[in-house]
């Protein structure tokens, strides 16, 4: 092992948030055909811990960066603390991600932007709603209500996915379950051996309320999923303000400084990824902002 | 401590004072930078003397169109905005952010070059490009960033304008054609009349002061002082362009829909060059490489364009594919969302975007129509 280098604070020296720190691959763990979860521990000077909605920069030697929401974590120093980032290989640096084994060093830099804000649910029911990959971001709001479950009145996990074959966590939800979780799985199209539910996600909505006013929900998968579940969740009574969605745009300092992930008014790796529908909504209704 | 710095009164040197400021800050250890014609335009660049600064020259603009032209005087500063900006000193257009390199269990990054940033003076910045700096300050200035050290070492002459160009619209903006006190170290009025080729020169921190004390000067009196007074605010009467600036942000916010925007994208060729000449425009890409042999890679930051259709890619796609849609983003960010992003507007009249745009957009003619289009009845 290299030996850990300190940031250098001359007035030249990068500031933390633009240098990567590295990690290592402790383990890794095929979700589905093309996505990956990978627990990583830091080989030097550890990043901030971040908070359960937040995102890092993940960087593969000499391929590039991507943004990825963090699905896992655990406190400690150098060698204690474990960062769990769940990929799908859409293109050259997620795949690169995907292909890395244990052993393989990653550069991370982060955690950046808003969380879920999972506190405001405090004695009221939590509905958590995932599309696809959407599930990964929300994986520590799961976590969190979970383990701290006396807090919250109701737990419900509705699971969307376009396939059984594109389901993440599969073995989690159990564990979930028996952890008074109310998991609920649909997928678009069942396929031989299916024997759940087939139907879009939102369909799931419905069912899952009990009571509107006390329901704090969040909302994470492809953009079109996240507003017709926003949309579902305000007919049932669900207020706006009460809906959290996670939105994604081009994002590449993670600092407010590129300019790449605006919406609007928005910067999204500062102002978001974590947004209130009410504030999310006149925004994707946009064609083209 | 500011007591003995202090110089009460403004300052007035002559045409050969200039060389003595120049030299005097060289001496101090600044790069000196300033305009110069170089290329058919006048250009910033580094100096080694006064005498490099466009005496006698002037510029004739139009939406598309910039010349030079010799003037019937000397003025040093008798031009308006060039085709560049001062934020390609403090906001390089390349910079690299750090290197690395493969290590047995991986890559190492190598340690932070022990790069003093440079220490600029900025000789004739433009009341426009003096409230740009500190737009880009609102946005890049971060807390450890080589920005802000860069920013931190510049010492800055202003420049008041006396001869705005025909894109011109500060007056407009609010951001000229005098200079915001404090915002400069030294400010300068050029003066060429029957009098002679002076300067007044206002004094706008301890740093400026203690820098003119080593240039001789002598007092100004009421008269030149009434003079160069005089002539800064009848710049404010002839101003090549106007924008009405008042409800520009609710303007931009209920465009979202305007038929102008199809009308100004069949003409604009989404080139990109508003943006790069524009003062304030601070938009980067990040870039990864590597040499051939693998064992070396470098992550740089360039500027770049929101008029790129790579600008707004998101997987399996760009969220702005339209060219009317990067108009659009373009020109509702400087004049509407910069204000929630940042506190102000993001345009401050210099009139480049116009100048240097190959078709002549004139977004002062756009804004109009977008107005007309949203008011009538």
């Amino acid at each position: 092992m290299t030996l850990t280098r300190e940031p250098v604070s001359t007035p030249g020296a990068l500031a933390p948030p633009m240098r990567p720190s590295r990690y290592v691959v402790a383990a890794r763990r095929s979700e589905t055909y093309d996505t990956v979860t990978l627990m990583l521990r830091p080989a030097e000077t550890p990043i901030e811990p971040p908070r359960p909605g937040q995102f890092t920069m993940l960087y593969v030697y000499g391929v590039g960066e991507v943004p990825v929401s963090v699905s896992g974590f655990r406190p400690g120093g150098s060698g204690g603390q474990v960062l769990v980032q769940t990929i799908r290989a859409v293109g050259a640096v997620t795949r690169a991600l995907c292909a890395a084994a244990p052993g393989d060093m990653i550069g991370v830099r982060g955690p950046f932007g808003t969380d879920w804000q999972l506190h405001g649910a405090d004695g009221r029911d939590v509905l958590v709603v995932a599309g696809g990959i959407g599930l990964a971001p929300l994986r520590p709001v799961l976590l969190t209500a979970l383990a701290e479950r006396a807090r919250y009145d109701r737990v419900v996990l509705l699971v969307g996915a376009r396939s059984p074959d594109e389901l993440i966590f599969t073995r989690e939800l159990d564990t979930w379950r028996r952890r008074d979780a109310d998991v609920r799985v649909t997928v678009d199209h069942g396929g031989a051996g299916w024997t759940g539910q087939v139907g879009l996600v939102t369909r799931l909505i419905d069912d899952a309320i009990e009571d509107p006013a006390d329901t704090a929900a969040f909302v994470c998968g492809p953009e079109i999923m996240m507003r017709l579940c926003s949309e579902a969740l305000v007919d049932r009574g669900v207020p706006a303000t009460d809906i959290r969605v996670s939105l994604e745009r081009n994002m590449q300092c993670g600092a407010a400084l590129c300019g790449h992930c605006q919406l609007g008014p928005l910067l999204l790796c500062r102002d978001g990824p974590v947004v209130s529908y009410a504030d999310a909504a006149p925004l994707v209704a946009k064609k083209e902002l | 401590m500011a007591a003995a710095t202090a110089i009460p009164v403004p300052r007035l040197i002559d045409a050969a004072g200039l060389e003595d400021l120049c030299q005097v800050m060289a001496a101090e250890g600044y790069h000196v930078i300033g305009p110069a014609v170089q290329d058919g335009a006048i250009v910033l660049r580094e100096l080694s003397s006064a005498a490099e600064l466009p005496f006698g020259w002037g510029v004739r603009l139009e939406p598309g169109g910039y010349q030079l032209r010799h003037r019937d005087d000397t003025a040093a500063f008798g031009h308006s905005a060039g085709p560049q900006s001062w934020k390609r000193f403090l906001h390089p257009p390349r910079e690299r952010l750090w290197s690395a390199t493969r290590t047995a269990e991986g890559f190492d990054l190598d340690g932070a070059e022990d790069d003093e940033p440079p220490r600029y003076a900025f000789l004739g910045v433009r009341p426009c490009d003096l409230r740009a700096i500190a737009i880009q300050d609102r946005v890049l200035a971060q807390p450890g960033s080589r920005y802000a050290a860069r920013r931190a070492r510049l010492f800055i002459v202003a420049v008041n304008c006396t001869e705005p160009g025909e894109a011109c619209f500060c007056a407009s903006m609010g951001t000229g054609p005098g200079a915001e006190d404090g915002a400069y170290d030294l400010a300068l009025t050029e003066l060429v009349d029957e009098q002679g080729h002076r300067f007044l020169v206002q004094v706008g921190s301890p740093r400026g002061a203690d820098i003119l004390r080593q240039v001789p000067s002598e007092p100004a009196g009421d008269a030149t002082i009434q003079r160069a007074r005089s002539a800064v605010a009848a710049a404010a009467d002839r101003m090549g362009r106007h924008m009405e600036a008042d409800g520009l942000r609710e303007l931009m916010a209920d465009s979202h829909q305007a038929a102008r925007w199809d009308d100004v994208a069949a003409r604009c060729l989404t080139c990109g060059n508003c943006t790069m000449a524009c003062p304030t425009c601070f938009c980067t890409a990040i870039e990864d490489t590597t040499d051939l042999t693998g064992e070396h890679a470098e992550r740089w930051e360039r500027w770049d364009s929101c008029f790129d259709l790579e600008f707004s890619y998101l997987h399996g796609g760009s969220v702005r594919p339209s060219p009317k849609s990067r108009y659009r983003q373009w020109l509702t960010h400087k004049l509407g969302t910069w204000h929630d992003q940042f506190g102000s507007s993001g345009c401050v009249g210099c009139g480049r975007c116009i100048v240097w745009c190959p078709v002549g957009i004139d977004l002062t003619e756009e804004v109009k129509a977008l107005r007309a289009e949203r008011d009538q009845p």
